[in-house]
């Protein structure tokens, strides 16, 4: 197996400490594995943060600044709530009021299942797609961590990384997938992409082709020309995601294509309900199962 | 118990933590400059009420008035320095006493596209990063917490972070105090405590002193009154520590806007410049007062032809 988005998450971090003079900070960084493996295992470069999330965040904001660039770790996305007003008010305001950016890396580490129950599980981007001046990512593979972290390094914008803790033991790269013939066009984001694989395996074995097209960038969103096309193309759309889909990405997404095509799209992410640490009562990215039955329901099959 | 002496009565007094004659151990020249501070600061405020009652302003604006005596004392013990400063949104007075561009400040209130915010941000937000001077945003109490991010991170530096007696009773302003004491950050926190949020009272919000809590983390405190010179003298020993001022001020107009509820407790302004009398400098101080209102308003003057013509 190759490196993993958990290796490639820490040596990016190893870097930046040693050559760019980069912090890290965070609560109990180096307790309990160091974040998943994503954290190198040293002092240098190292701020445990005090258990405060509010200040604990506007002290990111300030070290970010005065030129740190630095990296600031939730280690549940879940507890975002708590930290999300120094950046929302502060950091994605900084260069609209001030016209100098706040290079702050947040790192906001998702997670589902597990029996995690309803506070520590979870993926909350689409709040933060909400607000200007806040670019929101989801990668889930080591090159497109690679690629985001580039651009960050490469601007002064903060940036809102939706991470997701089933992706850090992934090495596979993730390539969008076009089938001639096909009927229905796959959008998917978040940990819902490595369901997406799946699901379409599942419908090309029932006959059904698909394309997948990988969302890395949902705000600005970009997806690709051809992914366009393919939509057009086959005339049925739907976006999966791994947070909730009442007023959530999944929606917002499926709506810009709607009318960026004329093609109604639809959207499949987590129900509208807390998840429960019951295995029966959990709230997960949607499973292959679901997400074949969704497409079943939209070509009518 | 910090090694100053901590004065946590809550009294609100025009004297309180007084030493007599101390405005005799300071020079002239550094009298009239700490008076200049507040009169720049003054004339601002008042040419500023005068454009909003007018019409010409039309953001929201927070009037430093009354309380310019705090940036005044604290900027002069500074002047030696460069340090970061992060003030509150009641910041006009700030931004001027340490060195804060003018023109971008009047161009903000103005919404011209020069202004400090290019017109986006209004009272609250002015900042000059040049001067190290870092805007708020608005948002209560939120620059104490960036205040420690930058301590941190330029430990080389001296921070100085304005806030109010209403932000003081903020959770995460709090924790950023624990903080500083904690990690032993050099920063300067200066609490303005007017005694009001909005028009609530402290003694209905609270029970509890900042200065107490802040010793129990730790930092060095000290509870005065707003004479200029007792707050320089105060600063200059607190400055290079971690250590918090709350300093009993007056706020002469509303908390937003330029209305007035009646005169204020003390009129601290007139207090300096009777103390300037007293030390042989009623001439001097005459004569500053008046070059502030001149330039104040050339300033404005030519700020306004700016904005008429664009």
């Amino acid at each position: 197996m190759g490196e993993t988005v958990a290796d490639t998450i820490r040596e990016l971090t190893r870097q930046h400490i040693a050559d760019n003079n980069g912090l890290v900070l965070g609560q109990c960084l180096s307790a309990v594995g160091w974040v998943q493996n994503t954290v190198p295992a040293q002092e240098k470069g190292i701020e445990e943060l005090p258990m405060t999330d509010i200040a604990g965040a506007g002290i990111a904001v300030g070290a970010a600044l005065t030129g740190r660039r630095p990296i600031f770790i939730l280690r549940f996305q879940s507890l975002i709530w708590l930290n999300a007003s120094p950046i929302i008010n502060h950091a994605a305001k900084t260069k609209a009021l001030f016209g100098y950016g706040c290079p702050l890396f947040i790192r906001a580490s998702g997670d589902e299942g597990n029996s995690m129950g309803p506070v520590h599980s979870g993926t909350h981007h689409a709040p933060f797609m909400y607000v200007p001046g806040l670019p929101v990512v989801a990668p889930m593979t080591p090159c497109e961590y690679q690629e985001i972290w580039a651009h960050f390094m490469d601007h002064d914008d903060p940036m809102f990384v939706s991470e997701h803790r089933i992706s850090y033991r992934n090495s596979e790269e993730l390539a969008d997938q076009y089938d001639d013939g096909a009927e229905i066009t796959i959008f998917a984001a978040s940990a819902s992409r490595f369901q997406a694989v799946d699901a379409a395996a599942k419908l090309r074995q029932e006959g059904v082709g698909v394309n997948l097209i990988h969302l890395v960038w949902l705000k600005p969103l970009r997806i690709p020309a051809a992914g366009i096309g393919a939509l057009k193309s086959c005339g049925n759309g739907l976006v999966l995601d791994s947070g909730f889909e009442v007023c959530g990405a999944s929606r917002s997404i499926a709506y810009d294509l709607t009318h960026q095509t004329g093609i109604a799209v639809h959207a499949l992410a987590l129900e509208d309900r807390s998840s429960g640490v019951a295995k029966n009562l959990e709230n997960i990215s949607p499973q292959p199962e679901r997400i074949v039955a969704k497409v079943k329901n939209i070509l009518g099959k | 118990m910090t090694k100053f002496e901590l004065y946590s009565t809550g009294l609100r007094t025009a004297t309180l933590g007084c030493i007599e004659g101390l405005e005799s151990e300071f020079s002239a020249e550094y009298s009239c400059d700490l008076f200049r501070r507040m009169c720049v600061s003054r004339s601002f405020e008042h040419r500023v009420k005068k454009e909003v009652d007018a019409g010409h302003v039309t953001c929201l604006v927070y009037l430093s008035l009354g309380q310019e005596s705090i940036a005044a004392g604290i900027s002069a013990a500074m002047s030696d320095i460069k340090p970061w400063v992060l003030g509150q949104h009641r910041a006009h007075a700030t931004y001027l006493s340490f060195g804060g561009a003018p023109e971008p400040l009047v161009d903000e209130f103005l919404g011209l596209p020069s202004g400090c915010g290019g017109g986006m941000a209004g009272s609250p937000p002015i900042h000059d990063i040049d001067n190290r001077i870092i805007g708020h945003v608005g948002l209560i109490g939120d620059q104490v917490p960036v205040a420690a991010g930058i301590a941190l991170t330029n430990p080389g530096d001296q921070i100085t972070c304005f806030f109010g007696d209403g932000a003081a009773e903020e959770d995460y302003v709090l924790a950023a105090l624990g903080f500083a004491a904690s990690r032993h950050l050099n920063i300067l926190f200066v609490c303005e405590d007017n005694d009001l949020s909005v028009l609530t009272p402290t003694k209905t919000r609270r029970n509890w002193q900042i200065t107490d809590v802040a010793g129990s983390f730790g930092l060095e405190t000290i509870e005065i009154t707003d004479d200029p010179w007792l707050i320089a003298h105060w600063a200059g020993r607190l400055k290079g520590r971690p250590a918090l001022m709350n300093i009993k001020t007056c706020r002469d107009t509303w908390h937003a806007g330029t209305g007035n509820d009646g005169p204020p407790e003390w009129d601290r302004f007139q207090l300096t410049k009777d103390v300037m009398v007293k030390i042989g400098l009623s001439a001097e101080a005459q004569q500053i007062e008046d070059d502030a209102k001149v330039k104040t308003e050339e300033l404005w003057a030519k700020r306004l032809q700016i904005q008429s013509a664009s």
